[in-house]
């Protein structure tokens, strides 16, 4: 999951890859309002597609991170518009919690944002995601992969010492034996 | 016929894993006539160079407890991995990184800082610091083990086939993994040895467990007189159970504390954390931040309280902005 985990602007720089999970009912419908009525926003944003804000796992926000995003974006119905009456609720609940734990774990809050954006609201999905898309941009790029990559780079040193320590155990035993043959061939990891 | 060679093998863990084979009690009699225990340092004088000189696959089973996070562990880990048929993570450490897992949150500077220099019961000072390699007075070279900056699993380190779960795990599971082992009949690679089903199935509270759960604030513990029938989510503590995996015959709620989770979430979730988080956080009564807020500083270390065994396996494994 290392491959392309930025997003290359037309002049080479990095800019933010944001995803968001927009709902059904509103939020989606808005981006596609905003879509129709051809306004033009920053394409920094993937959009996925769920049926309710309360659909979306923490799980996936997390994932999305981990696989490459600087930023999640979820867009859920206003509160008491719920398609499904209380899911927008129960992502909130998440979300307050969510942004408690990426903290701890080292991620600035900011990189998660949960907006309530109505069908009629295209205006909103548009300032909204030009919005994150700035604010990632100061943060900078969030790299966990790059990171992963980078912390499972102490457990190659194994592989090098191995390496070192059976030369010196053949040589040793060269040494015992009194054969001042040719160099053994020692070098395989 | 020879008989089948077994190791047991210790890395970052509090010897917990190694009383439970003991608490086979009489069981282990039986174990012990039909095996060959080839390592076990915990109990028994063997050296690593004997291990060293046995053929490849030549020991059946080599079950290992403890999270990898030294060198000398990650090197033992593959060397047993190489002698074995079987690798078997034994214990929640080994199988999720366990409580060692937590310490993903700080960086190696901070742990070596605090625990050779700045821990209130230390008397260190010169502040002395383990160090790699040093010269002794005869003139030998020692070389010891590097600490990790990362805590890992077993399964980060080594292929692992089966997991045994557990802080400890039960003596009951113990009995069904080597049952398994020596009686050849396994379950697919990679299987957890306990039922893929959550705690709740076999809650003696389970009838208590209310239908809409609905927190309207969270205590630990320590701070509240529990009522010992009921189930726990209705009392408003933090109970892992709902994302958790059963098999220990709900040992903790039975003893009237919470389940923390030690044997980790089922094979249909991905972070046992965030969805004990989900499932709990989603199910508060108020509807406006501040008094979602309010109920949910009731936990006041979701980190420490959702991911107590899982932290190393999570989805972000180990804090992000840290010093190298």
């Amino acid at each position: 999951m290392t491959t392309e985990t930025q997003t290359p602007s037309p002049d080479g720089t990095w800019t933010p890859r944001i995803v968001a999970f927009f709902c059904n009912w509103c939020t989606y419908t808005a981006a596609d309002l905003a879509g129709v009525s051809r306004m033009k926003h920053a394409s920094n944003a993937r959009i996925i597609r769920l049926m309710c804000s309360g659909r979306v796992d923490p799980q996936f926000l997390v994932d999305a991170l981990a696989k490459g995003a600087d930023g999640v974006l979820i867009g859920g119905c206003h509160p008491n518009d719920c398609h499904y009456v209380e899911g927008n609720y129960k992502c909130l609940r998440r979300y307050q919690m969510l942004k408690r734990m990426v903290a701890d774990m080292g991620i600035e809050p900011e990189r998660l944002r949960l907006e309530w954006i109505s069908a009629a609201e295209g205006e909103k999905v548009k300032r909204v995601i030009n919005e994150m898309t700035e604010t990632i941009t100061r943060l900078g790029p969030l790299g966990i992969p790059q990171k992963f990559d980078e912390w499972d780079r102490e457990m190659e040193h194994f592989a090098e010492h191995v390496a070192a320590r059976e030369a010196a155990a053949a040589a040793s035993a060269r040494a015992e034996a009194g054969t001042q043959t040719e160099p053994v061939e020692t070098a395989h990891a | 016929m020879p008989k089948p060679k077994i190791a047991f093998y210790w890395c970052a863990s509090c010897g917990g894993c190694e009383e439970t084979v003991v608490d086979l009690a009489e069981d282990i009699l039986g174990v012990v006539e039909k095996v060959d225990i080839v390592l076990w340092p915990v109990a028994m004088d063997f050296k690593y160079k004997d291990i060293e000189a046995m053929p490849d696959k030549s020991i059946v089973a080599t079950l290992l407890n403890g999270a990898i996070r030294s060198t000398e562990q990650e090197e033992m880990a593959h060397l047993l991995r190489r002698k074995s048929q079987y690798m078997i993570a034994y214990g929640a450490c080994a199988h999720l990184g366990g409580i060692p897992g937590l310490a993903n949150q700080f960086s190696r500077e901070h742990l070596l800082k605090f625990n050779y220099e700045d821990g209130p019961a230390l008397a260190n000072e010169r502040k002395t610091r383990p160090q790699l390699k040093f010269t002794d007075p005869n003139g030998r070279e020692p070389v010891l083990p590097e600490l990790h900056n990362v805590v890992r699993s077993l399964d980060q380190v080594v292929e692992v086939d089966y997991y045994v779960p557990g802080c400890p795990p039960t003596p009951k599971i113990t009995r069904q993994a080597v049952t398994a082992l020596l009686e050849i009949r396994l379950p697919p690679k990679g299987s957890v040895i306990a039922p893929d089903i959550a705690l709740c199935d076999e809650c003696p509270r389970k009838g208590s467990k209310p239908t809409n759960v609905s927190f309207t604030e969270f205590k630990r513990p320590h701070e509240k007189l529990m009522d010992p029938e009921l189930c726990l989510l209705a009392q408003g503590i933090v109970c892992m159970g709902p994302s958790t995996r059963s098999g220990c015959a709900a040992a903790c709620i039975s003893g009237g504390m919470p389940c923390t989770g030690c044997f980790g979430p089922t094979s249909r979730v991905r972070d046992q954390g965030l969805k004990i988080m989900s499932s709990l956080c989603a199910n508060i009564a108020p509807k406006e931040e501040p008094e979602i807020d309010k109920v949910l500083s009731g936990i006041p270390d979701p980190v420490g309280t959702f991911y107590r065994y899982g932290l190393a396996k999570s989805i972000l494994r180990r804090k992000m902005n840290m010093p190298k």
